[in-house]
Parts: C-alpha cells; sequence; structure tokens
C-alpha cells in the first residue's frame, strides 16, 4: 500500500464555478485534504445595500444562473416576510411550479452533463453523442421540457423574470399549461429509462454515518415551505438559522464552511430523500425501491439516485400542480403592497440543498443588511470529512485513478461553486 | 477565415453566475447541429478536456481578480475571434455595483478582519473584458439571448460579422407588441437600452432593467428628467440608472462590428 500521496486537481472541470482539491498523504496519514474554493468573491450581500427591494430578486437571482429561480424564491420570500406581504395562493401555486422546473433542470444539468461522463470514462456528453446517440437524445429532451416549465412561469430558462415581490407579473395562458402537462406526461417513460441506466451503475463501497439537514412540512415532500430539520431530530427555527447553522471562514478558500452543533452535515437531494422518504411522491417511490434506495443514506454518492429519484417526485409535483391551475383558471392579479418593514428570513430546499436568504429592509424600502447560507458552502465541510475518510480507502490504487475517484465524489455533492462564494455575514454600518 | 475550416471554440468564464454558459448548454435542439460545424475544446463547466489551441474565445464574467486579468491576456494572444458572453463580460454587468465600495472595507465586513491579510480574498474593481482586452463582439444581456447567440454563432460560421442593434429596447418593445411600461405607471430603462432581447422582461409583465447596456451615445440626462416626471425622486432616477452600470462598453471594441 502507498505510504505518500500528493494530489493537487486544479481546476476541477465539470462543475459549477472555480474549485481546486487538494490532497496530502504522509506515511498513510491524511496530512491534508482541502477543496479550494478559488472563484473570485462577489459580495452579492454588499451588492444589496442601499438598493430598493423590489430590486433584490433581480439582482440575488444571479447570484447563480443554474439555481436562479432558487434564490429568487428565497429572496422573495424574505422581502415578503420583512415587508408583511401575504402572498394570494395563486402566486405560490406558479412559484411552485417555476421551482419544480427548476430543480428538474438542475438535477438533469447534474446527472447528463456533469455525471454521466464520469459513468463512460469520457471528458465529456460530445463523445457520448455519437456513442450513445438514443441516450443523449433522451437526456437532451428532459432538459428541454424542464426549462418549457421554467420559460413558461417565469419567461426564460436562466434568471426568471415573472418573479416579483406581491405576485407574478406574467400568468401563463391555459393552452401553454396544457401543452406542458402534455410534455411532462411523456417524460416518465424516458425518466424511467435513465432509472434503469444509473441503478445499475456500481458505485463505490464508502458508507459513513451522517448527519442530514432538509425542510420538513407535515403532508408534503418540502422543497418550497417548511422547517430545516436534522435527521437527529431536532429542527432549526427559521429566524434563529444562525443560532445552529454556524459559518466560518477558512483561509484557503472563498466560501464559507458551516457546521451543526453536532458538527458535519450534508444538504441536498440525498437529505431530502433520506429526511422526507414517506413524503415522496408515488412514482418517485416506485422508482426509489426499484434502485433499492432506503433510508438512512450514508454513502454520498448516494446523491446522484437521489437526484434521479426526485425528478420523478418533481415532474410528478408540477403535473398536480398544473391540474389545479387549470382547474382554477389563473387570472391577471395586482401586486401585494407591503406593509411592514424589518427582517426577515427567506427559506426553500434549492437543488443543492436548504437556503437561506435573511435581508433588513428600512421604512423606505431600502435594504440594509443581507445575508445568505447556501447549500454549496454548508456541504464544504461534510465534502472535505469525506474525502479524508474516501482517500484512506484508495491508497493502493495508480495516482491517476485516485484523481478520478476523488474529483467523482466531489461532483457526486452537485457543487455549486459560484453561488458558495457568496456565503457571507454582513454587517453594514 | 474559410467556411470549410472547422473551428476551435472555447468557453471560458470569469466571475459570473455561469447562467450564460447554461444558456448556450440549454440550446437543447440546436446542440447537435452546432457541435457537427466546430470543435468545442475547452468548456469547463461541461467538460475535462482542457485545450489551450482554439480559433474563437467566448468569455463569459467580469475581470476582478489579478490572474483573470492574466488569464484574459493570454486568450487574446492565442484567440483569432475574442467575443463577450453575457453582461458581466460586456460591460461588467451587475458585478459593478461592488465597485462603490472599498475593496478592503468589503473584505473585513464580510469574510472578518482576518480576511485582509489573506491572498484567496485578494479581488480589484470589477472591469468589463475590453477594459482589459480587444473585443471582437459583444454579446450583451443577463443573460445573454439565446437567438442572439445562435445568429451571432451562424454568422461566424459563414464568416460573416456578427451585428449587435444599435437601436433601444423600446424598438423591440413595439414589435413584441408591448404596452408601453411608462403608459402602465411604471419606470423602465428602455429607452437607453440597447435592444436585441426581443423586450422578453416587459413580455414577461417586468421592466427592462438595462441589463444589456447602453446604447451608443445615451441621453441619459433626458432619461433621468423622464424618471423624475414619472414619479422618482433624482437619486432614485440615478440609482436605477446605476442598476447595470452601463455606458461603459465599447471601450476597445473594433469598428468592424458595428
Amino acid at each position: 500500500m502507498k505510504k505518500e500521496l500528493n494530489i493537487r486537481v486544479k481546476e476541477l472541470t465539470r462543475v459549477e464555478g472555480h474549485g481546486n482539491i487538494v490532497i496530502d498523504v504522509k506515511k498513510g496519514v491524511v496530512k491534508e485534504v482541502k477543496l479550494e474554493i478559488v472563484e473570485s468573491p462577489r459580495f452579492f450581500e454588499v451588492m444589496l445595500r442601499g438598493r430598493r427591494y423590489d430590486e433584490a430578486q433581480h439582482i440575488m437571482a444571479r447570484i447563480c444562473g443554474i439555481c436562479a429561480t432558487s434564490h429568487s424564491s428565497a429572496s422573495l420570500k424574505a422581502i415578503e416576510m420583512a415587508m408583511g406581504i401575504r402572498i394570494t395562493p395563486q402566486t405560490k401555486l406558479l412559484r411552485r411550479l417555476a421551482f419544480c422546473g427548476e430543480n428538474l433542470q438542475s438535477h438533469l444539468l447534474h446527472l447528463f452533463f456533469l455525471v454521466l461522463p464520469d459513468i463512460f470514462g469520457v471528458d465529456s456528453i460530445v463523445p457520448l453523442m455519437q456513442s450513445h446517440p438514443d441516450l443523449i437524445k433522451t437526456a437532451l429532451e428532459l432538459k428541454r421540457v424542464s426549462n418549457e416549465i421554467c420559460t413558461v412561469i417565469g419567461g426564460r430558462a436562466v434568471h426568471p423574470i415573472s418573479l416579483a415581490p406581491g405576485g407574478m407579473l406574467h400568468i401563463p395562458a391555459q393552452d401553454e399549461l396544457k401543452r406542458l402537462k402534455s410534455e411532462i406526461t411523456g417524460t416518465f417513460d424516458k425518466l424511467q429509462g435513465m432509472l434503469e441506466f444509473f441503478k445499475e451503475v456500481p458505485i463505490p463501497d464508502f458508507k459513513k454515518p451522517r448527519e442530514l439537514i432538509a425542510l420538513k412540512k407535515r403532508g408534503e415532500y418540502s422543497i418550497y415551505d417548511g422547517i430545516a430539520t436534522s435527521s437527529n431530530k431536532y429542527s432549526i427555527k427559521t429566524e434563529e438559522y444562525t443560532k445552529k447553522i454556524k459559518e466560518y471562514v477558512v483561509p484557503y478558500s472563498t466560501a464559507k464552511q458551516a457546521v451543526s452543533p453536532k458538527g458535519t452535515f450534508m444538504v441536498g437531494a440525498m437529505a431530502r430523500v433520506n429526511n422526507n422518504f414517506r413524503s415522496l411522491s408515488p412514482r418517485a417511490q416506485k422508482a426509489a425501491k426499484e434502485a433499492g434506495l432506503k433510508p438512512p443514506l450514508e454513502n454520498p454518492f448516494l446523491n446522484n439516485i437521489a437526484q434521479l429519484i426526485e425528478c420523478f417526485h418533481l415532474s410528478e409535483e408540477a403535473l398536480g400542480l398544473i391540474d389545479t391551475a387549470l382547474k382554477t383558471e389563473l387570472k391577471k392579479e395586482p401586486l401585494r403592497k407591503p406593509k411592514s418593514w424589518g427582517r426577515g428570513v427567506g427559506i426553500v430546499e434549492a437543488p443543492r440543498g436548504t437556503l437561506f436568504h435573511d435581508y433588513t429592509i428600512d421604512k423606505r424600502g431600502i435594504i440594509t443588511d443581507a445575508n445568505c447560507v447556501i447549500p454549496t458552502a454548508t456541504n464544504l465541510h461534510s465534502i472535505e470529512e469525506d474525502l479524508k475518510a474516501f482517500v484512506l480507502t484508495l491508497l493502493d490504487r495508480p495516482k491517476a485513478e485516485i484523481q478520478n475517484r476523488v474529483e467523482t465524489l466531489v461532483r457526486a455533492y452537485d457543487p455549486c461553486i459560484s453561488c458558495s462564494t457568496h456565503i457571507m455575514d454582513v454587517t453594514f454600518i | 477565415m474559410p467556411y470549410s475550416k472547422r473551428y476551435k471554440v472555447a468557453f471560458f468564464s470569469m466571475t459570473s453566475c455561469e447562467g450564460c454558459q447554461l444558456l448556450v448548454l440549454s440550446c437543447e435542439n440546436e446542440l447537435p447541429d452546432i457541435l457537427t460545424h466546430v470543435n468545442i475544446v475547452y468548456f469547463r463547466e461541461a467538460m475535462s478536456e482542457k485545450s489551450t489551441d482554439y480559433d474563437i474565445a467566448f468569455i463569459e464574467g467580469s475581470a476582478t481578480t489579478a490572474k483573470e486579468v492574466r488569464k484574459l491576456r493570454k486568450i487574446r494572444k492565442q484567440a483569432k475571434i475574442v467575443i463577450t458572453l453575457g453582461a458581466c463580460s460586456s460591460t461588467g454587468g451587475l458585478n459593478r455595483l461592488k465597485n462603490r465600495f472599498k475593496i478592503d472595507d468589503l473584505k473585513e465586513s464580510v469574510y472578518g478582519k482576518e480576511a485582509l491579510g489573506s491572498q484567496a480574498f485578494d479581488t480589484k474593481r470589477v472591469r468589463a473584458v475590453d477594459e482589459i482586452i480587444e473585443v471582437d463582439h459583444h454579446l450583451h444581456g443577463c443573460p445573454i439571448s439565446k437567438e442572439e447567440f445562435l445568429k451571432s454563432f451562424n454568422d461566424l460560421l459563414l464568416g460573416l460579422k456578427p451585428h449587435a442593434p444599435n437601436y433601444p429596447v423600446c424598438t423591440d418593445c413595439k414589435i413584441a407588441g408591448n404596452v408601453c411600461v411608462f403608459k402602465k405607471g411604471e419606470t423602465c430603462l428602455g429607452p437607453v437600452t440597447r435592444a436585441g432581447c426581443s423586450a422578453v422582461c416587459v413580455t414577461y409583465g417586468s421592466i427592462c432593467w438595462g441589463c444589456r447596456g447602453f446604447v451608443d451615445a445615451p441621453n441619459i440626462a433626458a432619461h433621468t428628467e423622464t424618471l423624475q416626471r414619472h414619479g422618482m425622486k433624482k437619486e432614485e432616477a440615478l440609482s436605477f440608472l446605476s442598476l447595470y452600470s452601463t455606458g461603459l462598453t465599447g471601450k476597445k471594441e473594433k469598428k468592424i462590428v458595428r
């Protein structure tokens, strides 16, 4: 067995954003494992300083191209809570629908563009278009439909337009919704095909008990509402999240890391599937059964299949929402106006896990203080802990293989690095 | 370059949300066709291959670190054609909002006092790509317009110069058949913003936020007055106009792209 190992993966590819992996093993002991986040900090919370409340959603969506709707949603929830705005059931329905579309799009992008090449041992999806044209055609079609959901509700696939404080600026036409319904219905066969493919893909036998945190709400598979709840049976009051989730700066990374009262914890699809397993939709339950997935989930590589299982759930939820929308006949509603000012915390399950936006707004409607807790940063500590344990199981392998395996582990978390560099507590003077 | 040659295309990303790259990846119907005409040799978000031999470089994101500035100069040396992808690279985009503050104040308020000595947090004033290197064509917008991207790509393959519109979003908005935002009692940056987006934001019920940057020689004074006439205080109007801190493109832009 090898005793010395020194790996430095510069500019990890097929992840969103810029990061390096550094591993140093001496005499069989892990000296150092780091996930360096080298993405330049963008200081989004500072950018918000002095801006009007109704610009916040527009600005904060731009934290991330992949999960813009999640940031928009968390941002709007924070503003609406701070300003005493109560949205209508129709607004909530449409936002949830856009949210389903985005989570689907994000999961599918990760599974097909970023993970699939690992499975086939190729550099990207491009060679697979030649070698596995049917698989890629299916993948692209699934992704197209998920983008369509975002486009019909939000106006485009990246950075939604129609979401605004107090309501929705655009109401989709009935025939658009009907078209979406038939397109989504047509995707289940394709998802099933993907499941049959992914469930046969062997994953490393790497189990490590872990704390998983996800939103929870009675009677639903919580993605848009609920209270952050741990697999260790405690919950985190939304307004007091900073008391439980402690963020800290590490000198080699522009993203902060975070710990819970119990130490390392993980958020994301695997945490949601684990914590809310029984609330998954029927098709998702069936898919989980077929994939042999059941709690407790302890292997981070299962995050990929958990994402696929969520795709079944999200598609089914989207169909349910469209049915309700078609029954109630949507109509244009005026935006609800702000009633008060103060602090508000918005919380949602972004594709990569629990996302917090926390704003303080003054009586002129100007934002004076902002903080965001972003799932990828929350996961960084967990990734490093997993890397430390995982690399020890690999020491007898050739270096190239180890490098490939550790990259695959980081990718399984689906880190979104552009997002994570904006984790910051900002206190404005 | 003659059409018969297969272009080698690279996508680079600086400080950004990578949403414009994502929009490229969301050309699900067109991607297979595109790939029959060009070789994509660098696209970190989607592929592991890392090539330094390319003809066309698409650059997303603004320059905010010394490393990014060096990388941009290297790209310019290698690439025959440099195209900016989206607001962050074309004008600096929303990232520029950061420039309102002193860098040390930002670092300290965000990461704490200990961050002041750390290189990891080193960041400069946000700059657009054409403030550092020459840019052959700008694809504006936050995010870019898929149609404009595909059209420009097509033009390049045909050996044509891509064309950036130099008329305001109002023109697009009229073509789209929208009711004027000002008529609805709201305010908008459409009259001074470069078109090319089909006024999609107004079509979907919102306003023009100015993400594509100003048209050449915009009458900012007149528009500030217009905004004031529609109920904004002067500071509010200026703050609104500064959201994308636009008007800064074209510094080193080649004449040919107009």
